[in-house]
């Protein structure tokens, strides 16, 4: 445990000295701010719900950004051959890399926490579906995070492990659609497998266990092959 | 320290290393010396708990390597080759980091000795990225010595410096001697035996000798050398007829027509002032009458080379 904290504080340090983090961050909170003015301006609701669900597409895009560098990086430079010949197990550094990209989410969320402010404010939201929609933003940006934290072990280039990324994100995102074209079990589960099904009843306020369960799940597998990628790669 | 018994590594169908066996003491410094793609790396990642092997079996300080690999790595600092560091960290940060990870304790101060160690204290708080080459080279010996390990592994610690640096590398290795146990590999021949006690030759995956650098020159040159040069000499044959026939001269060859001459002889007659006489009394003008062992650098391509016609009825490795 100390391990990995120790990784995410190096990481997280990295961030913040190339110009990464602060472009994301900026980017991300016009962004969010622009979205929040139009919608409010024009549904006059005192709600954030489809804030939320900008916020998660426009995540499919950026996670993988955030997380490109984090294994890939390392296995360019040679730098891995020293993390991994150092007296700590190959999942303190999986689960280290990404518990600081996860941070760093964290650390952008934080900063929206300004658009529920300003509508307690101006108005009365109801404030169930916004911290449950904070919930589900929170576990479904690590899910994100985890699959980028994923393809960036399989490659030594971070443009690949970028696309790479991008592809499965949005791939997980949209297979629920192919729901519709069949039946049975099969669309069920394809229905599961979307992560498309498992934000929006966080936003409606609505936490369901079946969902948490599913995005730990997301967060956990992907890890778990993040390391064993890195462990066959001392067999090589 | 370091024990290694029947080490081997495929590749796939290609062993890179085959059936390695070999001891380092306590204190020692062993030079691992062979060509490019002779194994070197391989042998030096397996031994450092980066991979493990396809067969046998590396101990250091008692841990197995791949069994233990945790107990392992504690007493070992490992320096890969092309020394990759974090180019964004300043030194003293980077230090620090790979101190905390190897549980350093007084780790500040522990920090200020190694730089001290290695010099760069002076760039401490400079980013990796603005160093020289000679300077990161330091930054990773610094990183190797940090959690002060019984073994230290060293994958070409002088590639790609100059001259200077390479002799401060050199002075810094020795420097380690009898406190750590130092395992060093090269391609280069003068780089290993400057400064190991011992060293180990390997092709092609196999030890081909091991020996310390001064019985390697004996075992292999067949005595003593001497180079000489004549003019208005008579012809070759009669030269070396003449000076073969000095008490203690084995072996007398033209290295070229122009009167160059290659002579070996056994070290106790030492018969150089015997060959002087001789060729002043023929009235042979003696331009040179040089001594030269045969060097670590021929015995390394002799070994290499011998090794290799071996080889030749045997599959060509890949």
């Amino acid at each position: 445990m100390r391990n990995m904290w120790i990784i995410a504080r190096r990481e997280l340090g990295s961030y913040f000295t190339s110009p990464i983090a602060y472009i994301v961050v900026a980017a991300l909170i016009a962004l969010t701010s622009n979205f929040f003015s139009l919608i409010l301006f024009f549904s006059r609701e005192a709600t954030l719900s489809y804030l939320f669900s900008n916020l998660i597409t426009i995540m499919l895009f950026v996670a993988p950004i955030l997380t490109m560098r984090l294994l890939a990086e390392e296995q360019r430079s040679g730098t891995i051959e020293l993390l991994l010949t150092s007296p700590i197990n190959d999942w303190e550094v999986v689960w280290g890399k990404w518990l600081a990209s996860f941070i760093l989410w964290l650390f952008i969320l934080l900063l929206t926490l300004i658009y529920p402010f300003i509508l307690k404010v101006y108005g009365s939201p109801d404030w169930g579906p916004i911290w449950s929609g904070y919930l589900g933003l929170m576990l479904m940006g690590g899910a994100l995070l985890a699959l980028g934290v994923f393809t960036s072990s399989l490659t030594q280039n971070q443009i690949v492990a970028a696309v790479l990324g991008v592809v499965i994100t949005l791939g997980l995102w949209i297979v629920g659609g192919g729901s519709q074209l069949l039946s049975g079990p099969l669309a069920s589960f394809l229905n599961y497998l979307a992560l498309s099904n498992h934000i929006s009843d966080f936003s409606q306020g609505v936490i369901d266990i079946k969902h948490i369960i599913y995005l730990l799940s997301v967060i956990f597998g992907s890890l778990y092959i993040a390391t064993r990628v890195v462990e066959m790669r001392r067999w090589r | 320290m370091i024990e290694v018994e029947g080490l081997t590594k495929y590749y796939g169908d290609f062993a890179a290393v085959q059936d390695l066996s070999f001891n380092v003491g306590k204190g020692e410094i062993l030079g691992f010396l062979g060509p490019n793609g002779a194994g070197k790396t391989t042998t030096m990642r397996i031994l450092s708990g980066y991979m493990p092997p396809s067969e046998g079996a590396a101990k250091v300080a008692g841990y197995d390597v791949f069994k233990q690999s945790m107990q392992a790595r504690r007493h070992i600092g490992y320096m890969p080759e092309n020394v990759p560091l974090y180019k964004e960290m300043t030194v003293a940060s980077y230090l620090d980091y790979m101190g905390s990870l190897r549980r350093v304790e007084n780790r500040r101060q522990r920090i200020g000795e190694v730089m001290d160690k290695v010099n760069i204290v002076d760039r401490a708080d400079d980013r990796i990225a603005t160093l020289s080459k000679g300077y990161r080279q330091r930054v990773g010996l610094a990183q190797a010595l940090l959690h002060n390990p019984d073994v230290i592994i060293l994958d070409e610690p002088t590639i790609g410096l100059d001259p200077r640096q390479i002799i401060d590398v050199r002075q810094l290795i020795r420097s380690l001697q009898g406190e750590h146990t130092v395992i060093l590999s090269s391609h280069i021949l003068p780089e290993v035996s400057e400064v190991s006690t011992r060293i180990i030759i390997i092709n092609h995956g196999r030890i081909v000798a091991v020996d310390t650098p001064q019985g390697l020159t004996v075992l292999l040159s067949g005595g003593e050398r001497v180079i000489l040069e004549l003019r208005n000499a008579p012809p070759v044959d009669k030269v070396i007829v003449a000076l073969k026939n000095l008490p203690g001269v084995n072996k007398v060859e033209a290295m070229d027509k122009a009167g160059k001459f290659d002579l070996r002889y056994e070290a106790e007659k030492d018969p150089r002032p015997l060959i002087a006489r001789t060729i002043v009394q023929n009235d042979w003008d003696l331009l040179e009458l040089h001594y030269a062992s045969m060097s670590l650098e021929e015995i390394f391509l002799h070994l290499v080379v011998d090794e290799e016609s071996k080889e030749e009825n045997q599959e060509e490795a890949a």
